[in-house]
């Protein structure tokens, strides 16, 4: 009989295996899904996984949208994951990441058609205030009203949709559009576009922030005593007020900060990949980086191999699709597997297995 | 007294991955004796009468009841056995009166109405009367237990496990208890009693069996040793009595002034117009069973609950109003007594915990940066200086035993030399010899020039330590009384909450 025995410390080495083993066996069931769909597992599983980077063919579109789908993962992860390890659960943030867009759309637009270099950095500063306002909304009512910041934030997210498509449909249409809905082209204004740094590799400025924010989370919780009091939070509550530590401020800031970070995302895309507000501008970022901030086992190097593992799945899933004519459903039960294996086996870094036989006591 | 042979253990043995806890064990219990069980923290004494009672499985050695093998599979056989024990932690429901939690514990309980007519006979017969239809959430502490000893009682045990019972009891309480534990051995029921109070083994016990590390040290008569000669054996050296250097008191240090708050936690007690002062160098001590207030005193003293600015002063100057880290600033120092979870998170370093409450006194971050170095070394000094044994200051402070968790934290908080030092049960679950080192160490604290205020349970410790006596009662403090010439029935009527002392107080708050 196997018994589950809880270890006197976590394991280091099982919190940074789990996830290579989660993948592990991700690959092995869905293997065995898309062999009972009636495909050859083994290049169902080479074509999400090898042909986008590799193949000769796919690789030259395929590499530079890797850092274009992971940017945003990682940008949104990165704020989620400072809240989620404090205990602080902002499910809002594909709402907070389309009010970033509008804001920053719309900061530019007013503008329309200047010819300065402040008009990005104008847009930027006003897409992350966009989506730091959004977030503020669950947490005043959480900090002043005691209101459950999951369900906030997830319902403002169908709030932050309509919101979306009245702009695309009205106030920031394109009055050159033709009654088109959908808002000018962004990313064909030189002063507002998110442009491609170095061509073909897909690298834009949103890229460069997340990889800030990698680094400044990094440091922040290795190293800032604000890193420690969000940490000492969500592990134990009463320690964290015993230690001078006020939740409500730290609801605020977690909250205001993922919402900035997804806010920025927003803008980002806005302004490069997707270049225009239209109804249906997000593409569900927000919710996929709840994914990728556990995989990433909430620490920021994780999250950053995490999200390139998760645009990898994305670009790989599409070239799935597209050549082997696997349904879009399957790849969403792909990647729903992986986070499902994630936190099954997450169980091991707090519990080791043992056999024990039975009538023996176990502990 | 002690005839027969009732329960012999033979050569027991038990490990745990990374852990002997217990090793050639051999002892025996005779009929109708009261036999004690010794040991520090970590010594093994659960892990044995876990084997005894059929909750843990002996990995060698083998156990005779009454001349037949014995080994319980499970409590239940145990029981049936005629092997009874009342735990440390009540296991009762609050929702449910006192008959419905007797009725639960029991492998086949008979009907409501002859139950209820049991429990009145016995626990009358052995003086601990209890009321059948009453709801378990509205007892004390101590009415409590005697749930949990009746219940035992009513299944007529040969031998009677008791693990710590008077750490919950008031003196007059302990008292009765002796009593009808006294008369149970008369009757010829053994009992296994495991303290650390080690006067009280001496006026109970008729024979005691020491172990240190796992295994048996020693064997011996508690009349015939004192309480200090036990204590050496079972930390296998020489004690010290924490010496008392005749302090100088200075001028009121903390003034606490009619702090009256709701508790945080619906199960907890409001503290209702305590007041109190404590001059420099002086030890107050605040007694009182559990639950009667501590813990809201001490955050509100932690400045965890926040009260009007002058409800709490520090040197004259309201502090009433702000939180635990600026109140550290000006040397004040708590110690919880949740030690898991409150004083320390489970989950994280000792390294990570030094720096938990340590950050400002000690200078741990500058500019918001922590200072890694600097808390590595605190971390240190606190492991050295207060024996915390453990691997490591990386290990996780969940994997300390109790007793060295508390070293910890009780260390952290002397060595930031506060000039305020709150501790609420320094020394609970720490072993004698551990236990005289903290309170060494406050007393030098005090002498030093601190205000400390101890809140405990153990009257013992704070007779010790203390300069002066006041007890917590349901949320009010008594009127503070110097130690020095109080007794044990004086205390005792304190702890209880005579009704004197409430006019006396209110008189003094008015005043």
């Amino acid at each position: 009989m196997l018994v589950l025995e809880k270890r006197p410390t976590p394991s280091k080495g099982w919190a940074w295996g789990t996830p290579f083993l989660a993948v592990a066996l991700t690959m092995i069931a869905g293997g065995a899904m898309f062999a009972l769909l009636g495909k050859d597992p083994v290049e169902a599983i080479r074509t999400i996984f090898w042909d986008p980077l590799f193949n000769a063919q796919f690789a030259s579109y395929s590499r530079p949208q890797l850092l274009v789908k992971a940017a945003p993962l990682i940008l949104i992860a990165i704020g989620l994951s400072l809240g989620f390890r404090a205990g602080i659960w902002n499910i809002g943030a594909e709402g907070q990441y389309i009010m970033g867009a509008v804001f920053g759309a719309a900061a530019g637009l007013a503008l329309y058609p200047a010819e300065t270099r402040w008009i990005f950095p104008l847009m930027i500063v006003a897409g992350a205030f966009g989506g730091f306002l959004w977030a503020m909304i669950p947490a005043i009512l959480k900090t002043k009203f005691r209101t459950n910041e999951i369900l906030v934030s997830l319902l403002l997210v169908y709030v932050a949709e309509n919101i979306l498509a009245s702009m695309a449909l009205g106030a920031l249409r394109n009055p050159e559009g033709g009654g088109f809905p959908g808002s000018r082209n962004l990313s064909q204004w030189p002063a507002a576009a998110n442009k491609e740094l170095i061509a073909g590799t897909g690298l834009h400025w949103g890229v460069v922030a997340a990889v800030i924010a990698v680094i400044a989370a990094y440091v922040l919780l290795q190293r800032h005593i604000l890193g420690f009091q969000i940490k000492l939070s969500g592990q134990a509550p009463r320690a964290a007020r015993f230690a001078g530590v006020k939740p409500e401020t730290l609801v605020v800031l977690c909250m205001g900060l993922s919402g900035a970070l997804a806010g920025l995302a927003g803008v980002f895309e806005v302004a490069g990949p997707a270049g225009q507000i239209s109804i249906d501008f997000n593409q569900g970022y927000g919710f996929t980086a709840i994914i990728v901030a556990f995989l990433g086992r909430l620490h920021p190097v994780g999250i950053l191999l995490a999200g390139l593992l998760m645009a990898l799945t994305y670009i790989g899933g599409e070239l799935a699709q597209f050549m082997l004519g696997l349904p879009s459903a399957a790849i969403q039960a792909f990647q729903g597997m992986l986070l499902f294996f994630l936190l099954a086996v997450d169980v091991l870094s707090n519990y080791r297995i043992r056999l024990a036989s039975f009538g023996r006591e176990a502990r | 007294m002690t005839g027969d042979t009732l329960l012999s253990v033979e050569g027991i043995g038990k490990s745990y991955p990374g852990v002997r806890a217990n090793d050639d064990v051999s002892f025996r219990i005779g009929a109708g004796e009261v036999h004690a069980l010794l040991g520090e923290n970590g010594a093994g004494k659960s892990t044995l009468v876990k084997m005894i009672y059929g909750l843990v499985k002996p990995d060698v050695g083998r156990m005779m009841l009454r001349g037949k093998a014995y080994a319980p599979a499970e409590p239940r056989a145990a029981r049936s056995s005629g092997v009874a024990m009342v735990f440390q932690h009540f296991s009762l429901f609050e929702a449910l009166n006192v008959a419905e939690n007797v009725a639960l514990g029991m492998d086949n309980p008979p009907p409501m109405r002859e139950l209820s007519g049991r429990i009145r006979e016995v626990s009358e017969g052995y003086g601990l009367p209890l009321d059948p239809a009453r709801l378990v959430g509205d007892l004390s502490a101590g009415e409590r237990q005697r749930v949990e000893i009746v219940r035992c009682l009513l299944q007529s045990p040969k031998l009677f496990i008791m693990d710590e019972p008077t750490s919950v009891l008031t003196p007059q309480e302990v008292e009765i208890l002796f009593r009808t534990l006294r008369q149970l051995a008369a009757e010829g029921t053994s009992i296994l009693y495991i303290s650390h109070k080690l006067e009280e083994i001496r006026a109970l016990c008729d024979a005691a069996t020491i172990l240190r590390r796992g295994k048996v040290v020693g064997s011996l008569v508690p009349k015939d040793v004192s309480a200090r000669e036990m204590a050496e054996m079972m930390v296998g050296a020489t004690l010290n009595a924490p010496a008392r250097a005749a302090g100088k008191q200075g001028p009121v240090a903390l003034r606490v002034t009619g702090l009256s708050v709701p508790s945080p936690s619906a199960f907890g007690t409001s503290l209702k117009d305590v007041g109190f002062e404590v001059r420099q160098g002086e030890v107050l001590g605040i007694g009182g069973v559990a639950g009667n207030g501590q813990d809201e005193l001490l955050a509100a003293l932690s400045g965890e609950i926040r009260t009007g600015r002058d409800v709490v002063q520090v040197h004259g100057r309201g502090i009433g109003d702000v939180g635990p880290n600026e109140r550290r600033r000006d040397g004040i120092c708590t110690a919880p007594e949740e030690r898991l979870g409150h004083a320390a998170a489970p989950d994280m370093s000792l390294m990570e915990n030094a720096l938990l409450s340590g950050s400002v006194r000690k200078h741990l971050t500058k500019k918001g940066f922590i200072d890694w170095h600097g808390t590595r070394a605190f971390a240190e000094e606190v492991v050295k200086t207060f024996d915390v044994r453990t691997p490591g200051i990386g290990t996780a402070a969940r994997a300390l035993s109790g007793g060295n968790l508390q070293k910890f934290v009780l260390g952290r908080e002397i060595l930031q030399e506060p000039e305020i030092i709150i501790v609420n049960q320094p020394t609970w679950g720490v072993d004698a010899a551990a236990a005289a080192f903290i309170r060494q160490r406050l007393l030098d604290r005090a002498a030093a020039g601190a205000a400390v205020v101890v809140i405990s349970q153990d009257i013992d410790e704070i007779m010790e330590i203390a300069d002066r006596f006041a007890a917590l009662n349901e949320g009010r403090l008594s009127e503070p009384v110097p130690t020095q010439g109080l007794t044990i029935d004086q205390i005792g009527l304190m702890l209880g909450g005579a009704h004197g002392m409430h006019e006396a107080e209110a008189h003094h708050a008015g005043a």
